[in-house]
C-alpha cells in the first residue's frame, strides 16, 4: 500500500510529464552517448583481437627479393619464434572492364588443399581453389562488392603477371585480417575500387613470376613473452643477403597501422566528447531541478506543517526525482546499448570483420548512471534543504513580496515600458539563476557547435590536402625506380599538359634514440603538381638540400629544425643517412618527410630516377591517357585525384559521419529538453503575476512578452557565449581527434554558427510556443484567491 | 447620489462546475444590477457564490446559464479577447492579496495600467488619492499590507473604470489597516463617481454601502438599501 505521500509524488510526476520527459531525455542523452561510445569501442578493440586470434593473424612481416625456400628451415630455428611461413607476393596491374585506368593489385600465394598457420583467410562466399587448377583465384570481398564480381557466374578478373596476361577465375570471396584496409601502396586512402587482394596457388605464382622453389615475404609470430624485436633482428640477419628490406611488427603493418589508428581516433572521441556531453547533462539538470524545487516551496512548508520531517520532504522530493532521474538513466542505458550496437554492427561492415563481439563493461553503466544520478541528486538534496529549513509558518505564510531592488541599470530601466522593466528587473534580481540559464543555454548551443564543427574541419582537410598541397589530377607510379627517359614517355602519352616526376624511398628515421618508419618523397623544387606547406598551409619550395619534415613527424621524432636526423633507406644502394632538417611543413594527412628530388638522387646514387610522375591531365583526354597507361607493362598503379577524394569523402562519411551524426542529434535533444524546461519553469515561477495581469486586461499576447521575453533575452546572451565555449569544445575534438592517419584543424564556419544558431532558436521557440499555449489556460481566479 | 441607470445588469445567471461525477451548483439562477455611481456591498458567507458572482461580472469567468449586459452587449457571449477588453477598459479590480508586481515599484504597478488605458489619470493622482503620493517610488517589498492594497487600489481606479470590483479587500488585514482600505474604496467612489461592488463576509463593512445584497447557497436571499452611508473610519469590527 503506498503512503499517501507516495500516491501525491506520482501523480505530481504525472501532472509534470512533459516536464519529466524533458529533464529525463537531457540525462538519457548524455548517458547514452557516453554508453554508446564506450560499448561501440570495446565491442571493435575485442573484435578486432578475436579476428587477430582467430584467424593467426601474424606479429612480424619481412619482405625480401628472392631467398630459396630451403632458408624457411633457418627461419624457423630462431630462439623466440612460434611459426614462420614463407610466401610469394607480388604487385600486379589487373584491368577491371569498370575502369579506364588500370588498377592495381596484390597477388599473394596460398596453401591449397591445406590452411596456414599464420594469416588465414575468412571464406565468405565460394570455394577454396581445387588443386591442379591454376587459373582460379580467391579475391578480397570488397574489391569483389567494388566491381560486382560474380564468383557463381564465372567471372574472371584480367591480371598482368609478369608482362603477360591473364583471365583469373573467381572461385572465392575471401576476408583477410591483414587487409582489413587495403590501402595501395603509397596512397592514404583506401580505394576498394582501385587497389585489390588476390590468393591463388602458390605453384601457380611460382610458374608466373619465375620463383620456383623460392619465396620472397615471410610472416611469423613469436612465443608468448618474446621480445618482437631480437627475433625481428635475428630474421634481418638470415634476409639480408637475399634482398631484405626488414623485418617489421604488426603496428607497422598498414592495415593494422590504420585500423588502429581509426580505433585511437574512436577511442580519443569516446574519451573526451562523451564525458563533456554527460557533464553538461549533468548541470543542466542540477540547473533545471534547483529552479524546479525552488517553486515547490509553498507544497514544502505545507508538508511540513502537517508534522512531516525535513527528512520526510526531502525523501518525498529526492524519490520524485529519483524516478525522474532513473528514467533517464534507463533510457540512456537502453538508447546507448542499442545505439552503440548499432554503430558496431555499422563499423563491423566497414572493417569487413567476420564477426562481431558486442559487450560492455560494468564500469560504463556505473559511471554515467552514477554522474547522473548525482547530478540530479544533488540539485534536489540542495534546493530541498534550503526550502525544508524554513519554518513552517514562515513557508505558509503569504511571503512578503519578493524584495527587488534599484540596481545600477535602474536609470536605463526607466526608459522601458512597465511589462519590459518587470523583464528587466527579473533578470537583475537573480544574477546567479540568469547567470546559469543563460550558461545552461549556451552549453546547449556549445555542444551543437562543437559537433557540426568537424563537417566543416573536414571540408578545410580536404580544401588544404587535394587542392593546396596534392595539385596533380593523377599520379603514376612505375613498377620499379626509372630512369630520367620515363618523364619523357609520360609527356608524350596523349593528354598530359604538365608531369613532375617523384621519387619515394622507404627509410627508417631516427633522432636521439626514436625510430620511425617512413618514406622520404623527393619533390621538385618549385612543384607546380605537389606543394610543400608552411604552417600557414602556404606553398614554400623545397630547399635544395636537408630534411623537410611534417610537423606531426618532428613531433614524434622530437626533432626541430637544426637536428640531424639519421634516414636508413631499406632500397637500393640502402645508404645510411645523415639529414639535417631545414624545415617543418604542415601537413593534415600522414606524417610525410620530403626532400629535394635532385638532392635524394645524389645521395642514393640514382640521379635523376623517379617511383612515378604527378600528371596534370586534360579532362577531354583522360579515356586515351588511361588507355595508353594500361598498356604500359612498366606502370604499377595509377591515383587519380578525384577518385581518391571520393573515396575519401565516402570513408569519412561511413565512419566517423556516423558519429558525428549522433553527436548532433543528441545535442540538439540537450538543447530543446533544457530551453523546454527552462521555459516552464519561468512559467510556473511567474504564474500568479501574469495571471494577475491577465485579470488586470492584459491579452494572452502581452503577458507572453513577458515571459518570453525573457526567455528571449537568456537566449540571446546565451548565443555568444555559447559560440565562444563551442570553440573550446572544438578544440577539445581536434585534440582527440589528432592521430597519425590525420589531424583535423580547428575551423568553425559561419555556417555551422548559422545552423547552431537556428537549432538553438527553433528549440526556443518550440518551447517558447509549448509555454505560451499554457499562458492561455492560466487561472485567473485562482490566482486572485492564492497568495504567493 | 446614486442614479437608476444600471451599468450592469444581469439576468438567470446560474453557474454549475462539474467535477467528476458531482455537479456544483455555485450560482442558481441570480438577477442583479449595479447601478450607475452606487457602491454596494455583496455579503455572504464563503462558499456562499458571492466570489462566483462577482468573476462573472468582473468578466473573469462565463456563466453557465444566463446574461450579463454592459453597454448593450452580453458579457455571456464574448469570447477570450472580448472580455479581456472588457477587463482592460472598464474594470478596476482589488484582490484580497493585493496582487502587486514584485518588480515593480507602486507608481509602476500604477502605470502598469495607465499605460494600456484609454484616458487614465496620472500615477502620482491616482496614488495621491488613497494618500500614497509620499511612498510611490517603494518596492510592493518595502510596503505594509494596508499600503500594498491602497496602491492596488489606486491601480484598479487610475484608469478610471466603470466599475471597480473588490474581493475580500480587507480579508488580509487587520481592523485598523482594513478602515484605512476602506476609507480608500469610500473616497473614489465618492469623488470619482465609480460603481463599486465590494465583495465580504464581514457584515460590519455593509455600513458603507449604498446597497447590500445578502447571498447565500448561490442565491440573493435579501437586498438592503442603506439609507445613510456611514463614513468608514467609524466601522470597526
Amino acid at each position: 500500500m503506498l503512503s499517501a505521500l507516495d500516491r501525491k509524488m506520482l501523480r505530481d510526476l504525472r501532472s509534470m510529464w512533459a516536464q519529466a520527459l524533458a529533464i529525463a531525455l537531457v540525462l538519457a542523452a548524455g548517458i547514452a552517448m557516453y554508453v554508446m561510445s564506450e560499448g561501440m569501442l570495446r565491442s571493435l578493440i575485442d573484435t578486432r583481437a578475436a579476428y587477430y586470434d582467430r584467424y593467426g593473424f601474424a606479429e612480424i612481416f619481412a619482405p625480401l627479393k628472392r631467398a630459396p625456400n630451403t632458408l624457411a628451415r633457418r627461419l624457423e630455428a630462431v630462439p623466440g619464434l612460434r611459426f614462420a611461413e614463407t610466401r610469394i607476393k607480388k604487385l600486379v596491374t589487373l584491368d577491371m572492364p569498370a575502369l579506364a585506368e588500370p588498377v592495381q593489385g596484390h597477388v599473394l600465394s596460398y596453401p591449397v588443399g591445406g590452411q596456414p598457420r599464420l594469416n588465414r583467410l575468412h571464406l565468405a562466399e565460394g570455394r577454396w581453389p581445387a588443386p591442379g587448377r591454376n587459373d582460379e583465384v580467391l579475391v578480397s570481398d570488397a574489391f569483389a562488392e567494388a566491381h560486382e564480381l560474380d564468383w557463381k557466374a564465372g567471372d574472371t578478373v584480367t591480371a598482368v603477371l609478369n608482362g603477360r596476361k591473364r583471365a583469373l577465375r573467381v572461385v572465392g570471396l575471401v576476408l583477410s585480417a591483414e587487409f582489413i584496409y587495403a590501402i595501395q601502396p603509397g596512397a592514404m586512402i583506401p580505394d576498394n575500387r582501385r587497389y585489390g587482394i588476390l590468393w591463388m596457388s602458390r605453384a601457380a605464382l611460382e610458374a608466373a613470376f619465375d620463383m620456383k622453389a623460392a619465396f620472397n615475404d615471410v610472416v611469423a609470430s613469436v612465443d608468448p613473452g618474446t621480445d618482437p624485436a631480437a627475433v625481428i633482428d635475428a630474421i634481418d640477419r638470415i634476409l639480408e643477403p637475399y634482398g631484405g628490406t626488414g623485418a617489421y611488427e604488426r603496428e607497422h603493418q598498414v592495415s593494422d597501422w590504420y585500423v588502429s589508428g581509426e580505433i585511437n581516433q574512436l577511442r580519443n572521441m569516446a574519451n573526451i566528447v562523451p564525458p563533456i556531453f554527460l557533464a553538461v547533462a549533468a548541470f543542466l539538470l542540477n540547473v533545471v531541478l534547483t529552479r524546479w524545487i525552488d517553486t515547490q516551496r509553498e507544497e514544502i512548508g505545507l508538508l511540513k506543517a502537517f508534522g512531516y520531517t525535513t527528512w520526510d520532504v526531502a525523501a518525498h522530493y529526492l524519490k520524485l526525482v529519483a524516478i525522474i532521474a532513473l528514467g533517464g538513466t534507463l533510457l540512456g542505458f537502453a538508447g546507448g546499448i542499442w545505439l552503440g550496437r548499432g554503430l558496431a554492427v555499422l563499423y563491423q561492415e566497414f572493417f569487413r570483420f567476420p564477426f562481431l563481439y558486442f559487450h560492455f563493461t560494468g564500469s560504463v553503466f556505473l559511471i554515467s548512471g552514477g554522474v547522473g544520478l548525482a547530478a540530479a541528486l544533488m540539485g534536489t538534496i540542495g534546493a530541498v534543504r534550503r526550502a525544508a529549513l524554513l519554518a513552517p509558518a514562515t513557508a505558509m505564510a503569504p511571503p512578503p513580496p519578493t524584495r527587488y531592488a534599484r540596481s545600477r541599470l535602474e536609470g536605463w530601466f526607466r526608459r522601458l515600458s512597465q511589462p519590459s522593466r518587470m523583464i528587466a528587473r527579473h533578470l537583475v534580481r537573480w544574477p546567479a539563476r540568469t547567470g546559469l540559464t543563460v550558461l545552461g543555454n549556451a552549453a546547449a548551443v556549445a555542444v551543437l557547435i562543437g559537433s557540426m564543427f568537424f563537417i566543416d574541419a573536414m571540408e578545410t582537410l580536404i580544401d588544404i590536402s587535394f587542392h593546396r598541397a596534392e595539385r596533380q589530377d593523377v599520379t603514376v607510379t612505375f613498377t620499379d625506380a626509372k630512369g630520367p627517359a620515363a618523364l619523357d614517355a609520360v609527356r608524350a602519352m596523349p593528354g598530359v599538359l604538365a608531369a613532375e616526376p617523384f621519387r619515394s624511398v622507404a627509410a627508417r628515421l631516427t633522432f636521439q634514440g626514436r625510430e620511425e618508419r617512413e618514406g622520404i618523397s623527393g619533390l621538385i623544387p618549385g612543384s607546380r603538381l605537389n606543394a610543400v606547406l608552411d604552417s600557414d598551409f602556404q606553398p614554400v619550395s623545397v630547399p635544395d638540400t636537408g630534411l623537410v619534415l611534417s610537423s606531426k613527424l618532428a613531433e614524434k621524432l622530437g626533432a626541430g629544425i637544426g637536428d640531424v636526423v639519421i634516414a636508413r633507406v631499406t632500397e637500393g644502394r640502402r645508404p645510411v643517412l645523415e639529414l639535417p632538417v631545414v624545415q617543418i611543413s604542415e601537413t593534415l594527412l600522414g606524417s610525410p618527410a620530403f626532400m629535394d628530388f635532385r638532392h635524394l638522387g645524389r645521395l642514393m646514387r640514382e640521379q635523376g630516377w623517379m617511383s612515378g610522375a604527378r600528371v596534370h591531365l586534360d579532362a577531354a583526354r583522360s579515356e586515351a591517357f588511361f588507355r595508353r597507361l594500361k598498356d604500359t607493362p612498366a606502370v604499377a598503379g595509377v591515383a587519380v585525384k578525384s577518385a581518391t577524394l571520393k573515396s575519401f569523402r565516402d570513408t569519412m562519411q561511413e565512419n566517423l559521419f556516423i558519429t558525428i551524426f549522433f553527436n548532433i542529434g543528441f545535442a540538439a535533444i540537450i538543447a530543446l529538453g533544457v530551453l523546454y524546461n527552462a521555459a516552464r519553469i519561468s512559467l510556473s515561477e511567474r504564474a500568479r503575476e501574469l495571471a494577475s495581469m491577465r485579470v488586470l486586461g492584459f491579452t494572452k499576447g502581452e503577458v507572453a512578452y513577458i515571459l518570453l521575453g525573457e526567455m528571449a533575452i537568456v537566449t540571446l546572451v546565451a548565443l555568444p557565449l555559447g559560440c565562444l565555449l563551442s570553440y573550446g569544445l572544438a578544440w577539445a575534438w581536434t585534440v582527440s581527434l589528432d592521430t597519425d592517419l590525420y589531424r583535423v584543424p580547428l575551423v568553425v564556419s559561419p555556417r555551422t554558427y548559422g545552423w547552431a544558431v537556428a537549432t538553438v532558436l527553433t528549440s526556443a521557440a518550440l518551447s517558447g510556443l509549448a509555454v505560451a499555449r499554457r499562458l492561455g489556460r492560466l487561472d485567473m481566479v485562482k490566482a486572485l484567491k492564492t497568495r504567493e | 447620489m446614486a442614479d437608476r441607470t444600471p451599468t450592469l445588469q444581469a439576468r438567470g445567471l446560474t453557474k454549475t462546475y462539474a467535477t467528476g461525477d458531482v455537479t456544483v451548483t455555485a450560482l442558481g439562477g441570480v438577477d442583479i444590477e449595479l447601478f450607475a455611481g452606487e457602491l454596494v456591498v455583496l455579503l455572504g458567507p464563503s462558499g456562499s457564490g458571492k466570489s462566483t458572482l462577482l468573476n462573472i461580472l468582473g468578466g473573469l469567468d462565463r456563466p453557465s446559464q444566463g446574461s450579463v449586459m454592459f453597454q448593450g452587449r452580453d458579457l455571456a457571449a464574448m469570447d477570450d479577447a472580448g472580455l479581456t477588453a472588457y477587463r482592460r477598459d472598464h474594470v478596476g479590480f482589488v484582490f484580497q492579496f493585493y496582487n502587486l508586481v514584485a518588480s515593480l515599484t507602486a507608481a509602476e504597478n500604477v502605470e502598469l495600467v495607465t499605460e494600456i488605458a484609454a484616458q487614465p489619470m496620472a500615477a502620482g493622482d491616482a496614488l495621491d488619492l488613497v494618500g500614497l503620493d509620499a511612498r510611490k517610488h517603494h518596492f510592493p517589498a518595502e510596503l505594509s499590507g494596508g499600503e500594498q492594497q491602497r496602491v492596488a487600489i489606486a491601480r484598479a481606479i487610475a484608469k478610471r473604470p466603470d466599475i471597480l470590483m473588490c474581493d475580500e479587500p480587507t480579508g488580509a488585514l487587520d481592523s485598523k489597516t482594513g478602515t484605512l482600505v476602506l476609507d480608500a474604496i469610500d473616497r473614489t467612489n465618492r469623488e470619482l463617481g465609480t460603481t463599486t461592488a465590494v465583495i465580504t463576509h464581514n457584515a460590519a463593512i455593509a455600513d458603507m454601502a449604498d446597497r447590500v445584497i445578502i447571498i447565500g447557497d448561490g442565491r440573493i436571499q435579501d437586498v438592503r438599501t442603506v439609507t445613510l452611508r456611514k463614513p468608514p473610519a467609524e466601522i470597526s469590527w
